[in-house]
């Protein structure tokens, strides 16, 4: 019991250093990776936390974020990429593929 | 029997722990690292060492089969999304020009390199 104590203290040490890169991050890209970082951290801590507490239940939910956790990783590199999310690009107010 | 059962706990704890310190190793990576494409790095330690290390363990000590499947189905997830995220991120970071550290050569060296490698 007390090694998965220790491996959520791990979890949370690793969090305090990925949020200072995420705090301090020169450029966008060091933020975004250390975000998706933070959200893999984030669905391992989950899980840990359900077998702590004796309820594994709680897989579910870090099954969906590890999934909400990809998705947000592209859409915010293709919001940077391209400036906008949806199909106008930017500055214009046509349907035209760029 | 109960013997091999109380060995694949001790297993599974070990790798808990092992994957506890990956996980350290990898945050730590991820804030000391010079620039950008080194942080991945980092990141990739956390994603597949730390990750991989702490399901296992997990796995090894799930009581019940429904939760060793959801535990199988995450891990499946992660290998399959984490290194398409790194792959965006690096692209991303190429195509908007961020420079590592390690810049790259001007071309006239590079070709007389190349040159050389060739003729040997």
């Amino acid at each position: 019991m007390s090694v998965l104590a220790v491996s959520l203290l791990a979890l949370g040490v690793a969090f305090v250093l990925a949020i200072t890169r995420a705090a301090f991050g020169p450029t966008p890209f060091d933020r975004v990776l250390a975000v998706n970082t933070i959200g893999t951290l984030a669905v391992l801590a989950i899980a840990v936390y359900g077998f702590f507490d004796g309820r594994p239940e709680f897989l579910d939910i870090a099954l969906l974020y590890a999934l909400i956790n990809f998705i947000g990783t592209i859409a915010i590199l293709k919001y940077f990429r391209f400036g906008t999310l949806g199909d106008h690009p930017h500055g214009s107010k046509e349907d035209k593929p760029s | 029997m109960s013997m091999v059962w109380q060995m694949v706990e001790l297993i599974g704890y070990i790798s808990l722990g092992l994957g506890s310190l990956g996980v350290v190793i990898g945050a730590l990576g991820l804030l000391r690292l010079g620039d950008i494409y080194q942080r991945m790095h980092g990141s990739g330690i956390v994603d597949t060492g730390g990750a991989g290390l702490i399901l296992f363990g997990l796995l090894l000590l799930s009581p019940d089969w429904t939760v060793s499947v959801r535990l199988i189905l995450i891990g499946f997830i992660l290998v399959m999304t984490s290194p398409t995220a790194t792959h965006a991120i690096a692209r991303a970071a190429r195509v908007s020009g961020v420079e590592g550290e390690l810049k790259r050569k001007p071309r006239a060296k590079r070709k007389s390199k190349s040159k050389s490698k060739g003729a040997k």
